[in-house]
């Protein structure tokens, strides 16, 4: 006891020496978020509002950039905008039941739980990269499994260049979008379900419920917290697609697969418009963060 | 009681087509990764056509020495280690320095500090790519390991502080004070008590990160443009432009850069799973 006294007045005295330790803990960390993310974002906001190369020293256009985003048909934004818009509305209605039915039955204690989940989430696992030149090998016209399966059972009329046409381009983006992230959507749910007091369960069934009635009534309501993060997680990541688009269509054909991410690249390499396409950067931290807020407060309003 | 319990489980029906349903389902997971593997080992006339879906007749192994020699497989699997290794141990370290500051040592802006950070979270890493390119080339600092250790050290570092909170909260506060009579100051704390304590912490912020970095596309595509310093993901990409027609290479190409992973997940499913849901559902 007699020692601790003898610390404690100690501490009081070096506020100096204890700020700066907590200056330099933090140092590391603050240098790489200030210096990668939160500066960058300052520049673009501002060069978001000039007519700049990159190169030159840019021009002041106040909105113009996202004016021109808008109302511009050879920009493309609004086409972007609305796939990556398409995407998240199946990711959010196709993806997520689908992934909340397969927490829910595992939640059952089926034989084969662990399996199950191992194998369904092993997609995630896999470089988008991957998941892509393995569909793209699916979709091929000539030799892809796809058509090869259409010819088998007699429906050739059913064939398609599946990535180079503009009917079927978008949704040969989504289809693997969804397939490979259910996993994802599933274990957070699933561990949400896991989480759930076996007793609560079991009281419920006592009282008569059936299985879907203990989901419906006491396990979904418990876990609307982790489907509002899903919710979150899959509008925001439609929103920031890139990787799939780039590799299965590049954007095409006639860009009309074109996402934000797509166009932020082609405003840098391709046309030099490096105002643009912080305006483009910009526009989706706006949306990012909107969509998050407002997935949260309509999950808040449910509740009460 | 039994009997009651008994009345209430799932009609065989259901049973059956749940069954049915986790089958198909794994089915379809599985069989793309099936595809990968064998399609690797085949010769374009097996793949185009004799032989599309079984087991590969001939184990052509010469695929995997195309893919290391004309696609440099070999060199961007080193790349793709290099620059995952760093970038882990980069914002691993960060992490916990900042993460002890954070709730370790008690003064005003802790939480607001905490806040800050967590915006990382939401920001989508496109926020950054213009201003980052721009520097990094004006700088001539494009085509460097550095150029994507140190954006992927940023982009990983929010989950990490995330998640190494999670642990930190949970070692008693009583050890620091122990520690601080014993005459060990902030650092020595951190230390020789904190971190040896945080092992658990690095695996699951390690699987996390190194997921993040070793798929890495984007930045890895936008800011590597010369070969010596490409990462898998790019590679892949750059191999399936140059082999529009042998399809065997590409499958190698695609196993190379899959395996650890799945090696791995085969071991320690289990804690992949939890380092995604600690990432996740406490936030």
């Amino acid at each position: 006891m007699a020692e601790v006294k003898a610390v404690r007045p100690r501490r009081k005295g070096p506020d100096l020496k204890k700020a700066l330790n907590i200056f330099l803990f933090l140092l590391p960390a603050i240098l790489l978020f200030v210096g990668i993310l939160v500066a960058p974002i300052a520049v673009s906001l501002y060069r978001s509002l000039q007519k700049w190369n990159g190169f030159s020293p840019g021009t002041f256009i106040g909105l113009k950039n996202y004016k021109e985003l808008f109302t511009s048909g050879s920009i493309k934004w609004n086409t972007a905008l609305k796939n990556s818009l398409l995407l998240a509305f199946f990711s959010v209605f196709v993806q997520l039941p689908f992934a909340l039915l397969l927490a829910l039955l595992l939640g059952r204690k089926y034989k084969g739980e662990r399996f199950f989940l191992s194998v369904f989430f092993m997609p995630v696992l896999i470089s988008t990269v991957v998941i892509g030149q393995l569909w793209l090998k699916i979709y091929n016209p000539d030799y892809g499994l796809l058509n090869t399966f259409l010819d088998l059972v007699h429906l050739s009329s059913w064939k398609h260049v599946w990535v180079g046409e503009v009917e079927t381009a978008l949704g040969s983006i989504i289809v693997p979008t969804i397939w490979q992230y259910v996993g994802y959507h599933m274990l957070l749910m699933y561990a949400g379900v896991k989480g759930v007091s076996p007793d609560l369960r079991e009281a419920a069934m006592l009282d008569g419920a059936t299985n879907w009635q203990v989901d419906r009534y006491v396990v979904i309501p418990i876990i609307k917290p982790i489907i509002c993060t899903s919710v979150i997680f899959a509008v925001t990541g439609s929103l920031k697609t890139y990787d799939l688009v780039r590799i299965l269509t590049e954007g095409g054909p006639f860009q009309s697969t074109e996402v934000p991410s797509t166009l932020l690249e082609n405003m840098l390499f391709l046309r030099n418009r490096y105002g643009m396409g912080s305006a483009i950067s910009v526009m989706l931290i706006i949306l990012c963060f909107a969509f998050a807020l407002v997935i949260s407060a309509v999950f808040k309003n449910r509740d009460e | 009681m039994e009997v009651y319990f008994t009345s209430k489980k799932p009609k065989p029906v259901v049973k059956v087509l749940v069954y049915i349903l986790l089958i198909v389902w794994a089915f379809i997971n599985l069989f793309p990764i099936y595809f990968m593997f064998t399609f690797a080992l085949k010769s374009n006339e097996e793949i185009f056509g004799m032989n599309i879906i079984g087991l590969p007749k001939e184990w052509l192994w010469s695929n995997f020495a195309a893919a290391m020699k004309t696609g440099n497989m070999g060199l961007y699997f080193f790349n793709s280690v290099l620059v995952t290794v760093a970038s882990i141990a980069i914002s691993i370290m960060a992490a916990m320095m900042a993460t002890y500051a954070i709730t370790r040592i008690k003064w005003k802006g802790a939480s607001f500090t905490n806040a800050f950070f967590m915006l990382g979270l939401t920001i989508p890493l496109q926020a950054s790519i213009v201003p980052v390119y721009v520097v990094l080339s004006k700088l001539h600092w494009l085509n460097h390991y550095t150029t994507l250790i140190i954006p992927y050290s940023a982009f990983t570092l929010s989950m990490s502080i995330l998640i190494c909170t999670g642990f930190m909260v949970e070692i008693p506060y009583d050890l620091d004070e122990a520690a601080r009579i014993d005459g060990c100051g902030l650092w020595g704390t951190f230390f020789r008590i904190i971190v040896p304590l945080l092992k658990p912490a690095l695996s699951t912020i390690g699987i996390y990160a190194f997921l993040q970095c070793w798929n890495e596309f984007m930045f890895a595509n936008v800011f590597i443009s010369d070969s010596a310093h490409r990462t898998l993901p790019v590679g892949i990409k750059a191999l399936s432009g140059q082999h529009t027609t042998d399809w065997g290479p590409i499958g190698a190409a695609l196993v190379i850069a899959t395996f650890p992973t799945l090696i791995v997940y085969i071991f320690l499913s289990r804690k992949i799973q939890d380092s995604f849901i600690a990432g996740a559902v406490k936030g």
